[in-house]
């Protein structure tokens, strides 16, 4: 393992190198990350055996599924409207229950167009059958990848890694990224269970009468919510190995053991919320952070646990669903309904389109919060 | 921690420059963070970039308000950009200029000034490239990255000839500014 300072592309770029995939197709569309231009520049140089210049996003998940099916280890990387383009054949990828592995670097959508940071692109896409990993800086995200090849194979779902446009894709960090060897050692050589293969025919994404349609679909739903038990062996696994854990895998509980006013987030927001905790704990006040990594399968029990016996939970997120509450904030009064002392939770959208979220505004949250009453309010 | 806030215009190398401060300072043993803020992304426009550096892990992952430490790549900026904007009770602004830093009329407590473009037109035969050269005059004003530590990530950047120029560059710059 070598520690290096570099942006976090490069270094989740290095990570799926390091997971030898037999195949990535891309299109790096406008906005786009230097993960796709990296891994293209190691297939000219050799270090990864195939890489597919698509003409579009839609084309690379459908390459995608292709080499997947074929029983290639598969991934692509994809952000914003090029995530949005996919979004046909990332169901199809998850309906075949074919293991490939998005790198999402996570950016707004258009309109207006926009090209910075929030979760828009892949929280839209949070229905469609995809484990979906949130990160909160290049480490995790590096550290991630060859967790979602072996999550993916092991349970036979798609699994995206999101981490945050600009705040993480582009920020130059101190990471170790685990080697070539070292991978080898916790990622086991991808061997299908069923695959294409011309010597022994078959059809895989077959056509489905109503009367065997639902029956799939239920069986997606039983394996996502299954899967997440499996996210955490791996995780734990990796941990042990590497050195590196994130929480519990499916989320982190930062402070937030004896504190009575909790924010609940996701990606790089939380590190700027550790600080605030920090700073507010230093003047005795009991606030902590519940920090998800898990969207999807979404931990129902693990965040009822990690809020019971609290008065107070914020829910931060940079994404929304129009007319509607906001996804996270759903998800996370869904998970506390059934708690015996249900606290207030209020719900706090911002940082939409790269709209900073400083340390100073997560203050002011906790600071909104402590009054104790339900808000519903723009950052 | 320190922060730090580089100004430059699309195409200058603010963004190298953030990230070769971070790695040089990597190489001196610290913590460190860089990262852009694109505006419109073209050649020209008005560019900013972050650099952190600590003794511990650096966590916050959000733009830069109250840098230690301002360097302006283009003195064109001055009138149009507030460079000063935040800087902290004592914090340093470094710009690349022919003229003195009192004509300058900076709202800072310690300005400093080099010629920058002239350098990289002497050693890298164009006088935008000015964000490698900057990073001397950083060193020397700063104290805070060592120049074996600059050499070394220029070094790992670039190869051969170009490196050798702009480490004649940086050294050139540290020596000229004042």
């Amino acid at each position: 393992m070598a520690r290096k300072t570099v942006e976090g592309s490069f270094a989740v770029a290095e990570a799926v190198k390091n997971c030898e995939p037999d195949v990535a197709a891309c299109y790096p569309i406008t906005p786009s990350t230097h993960v796709a231009e990296e891994l293209a520049s190691f297939y000219a140089n050799g270090e990864i055996k195939a890489y597919i210049a698509t003409e579009a996003e839609l084309s690379s998940m459908s390459a995608c599924i292709g080499a997947s099916a074929a029983g290639s280890r598969t991934v692509t990387v994809t952000s914003s409207q090029g995530m949005a383009l996919m979004h046909e054949a990332v169901y199809n990828a998850a309906g075949m229950r074919l293991p490939i592995v998005m790198i999402v670097g996570n950016r707004s959508l258009s309109a207006p167009l926009n090209i910075w940071n929030d979760w828009q692109d892949s929280v839209t896409e949070r229905d469609s059958g995809w484990i979906q990993i949130y990160c909160e800086n290049g480490q995790e995200a590096t550290d991630a990848v060859p967790q979602a090849f072996k999550i993916a194979e092991a349970v036979s779902l798609p699994v995206m890694v999101c981490f945050d446009g600009f705040y993480i894709t582009h920020a130059v960090e101190p990471i170790d990224v685990p080697s070539l060897e070292e991978v080898k050692k916790f990622l086991p050589p991808f061997r299908p269970a069923v695959k294409l293969d011309p010597k022994n025919p078959m059809s895989m994404g077959e056509y489905a009468f109503p009367a065997h349609y639902q029956l799939f679909r239920d069986d997606l739903q039983k394996d996502m919510v299954a899967s997440e038990k499996k996210v955490k062996e791996i995780h734990d696994e990796y941990a042990k190995m590497f050195g590196r854990s994130y929480g519990s895998g499916v989320l982190e509980e930062y402070r937030s053991q004896d504190a009575e006013s909790v924010l609940v987030s996701m990606g790089s927001v939380c590190g700027n919320a550790k600080e605030a905790v920090d700073q507010l704990r230093a003047k005795g006040e009991k606030v902590g952070l519940v920090r998800l990594r898990l969207l999807r399968p979404f931990p129902y029990a693990a965040v009822a646990k990690a809020l019971e016996g609290k008065k107070i939970v914020g829910v931060f997120e940079k994404s929304y669903s129009l007319g509607a509450l906001p996804p996270l904030y759903g998800e996370v009064l869904a998970a506390a309904a059934d708690l015996k002392s249900r606290p207030v939770i209020s719900s706090f959208v911002g940082g939409l389109g790269g709209k900073d979220v400083t340390v100073g505004n997560v203050l002011e949250l906790y600071g909104k919060m402590k009054q104790g009453k339900k808000l519903v309010e723009w950052v | 921690m320190l922060e730090i806030r580089l100004h430059g215009r699309g195409g200058q190398g603010a963004v190298t420059a953030a990230e070769l401060l971070a790695v040089s300072a990597a190489e001196g043993g610290k913590m460190t963070q860089s990262f852009p803020f694109f505006g419109v992304e073209r050649t020209g426009a008005p560019v900013q970039a972050f650099c952190r550096i600590d003794d511990k892990p650096i966590r916050v992952h959000q733009n830069v308000y109250e840098p230690d430490v301002v360097m302006v790549l283009d003195a064109s900026l001055l009138p149009v950009v507030d460079v000063c904007s935040g800087l902290k009770k004592g914090g340093i602004v470094i710009v690349n200029t022919k003229k003195k830093k009192e004509e300058l009329g900076l709202k800072a407590d310690k300005v400093f000034t080099v010629d920058a473009s002239k350098v990289a037109e002497q050693y890298l035969g164009r006088r935008d490239r000015v964000n490698t050269v900057m990073l001397g005059a950083f060193a020397k004003v700063t104290g805070l990255v060592p120049m074996d530590a600059l050499k070394k990530a220029i070094s790992h950047r670039f190869k051969g000839d170009v490196a050798e120029k702009n480490i004649k560059a940086i050294e050139e710059c540290y020596n000229s500014t004042c």
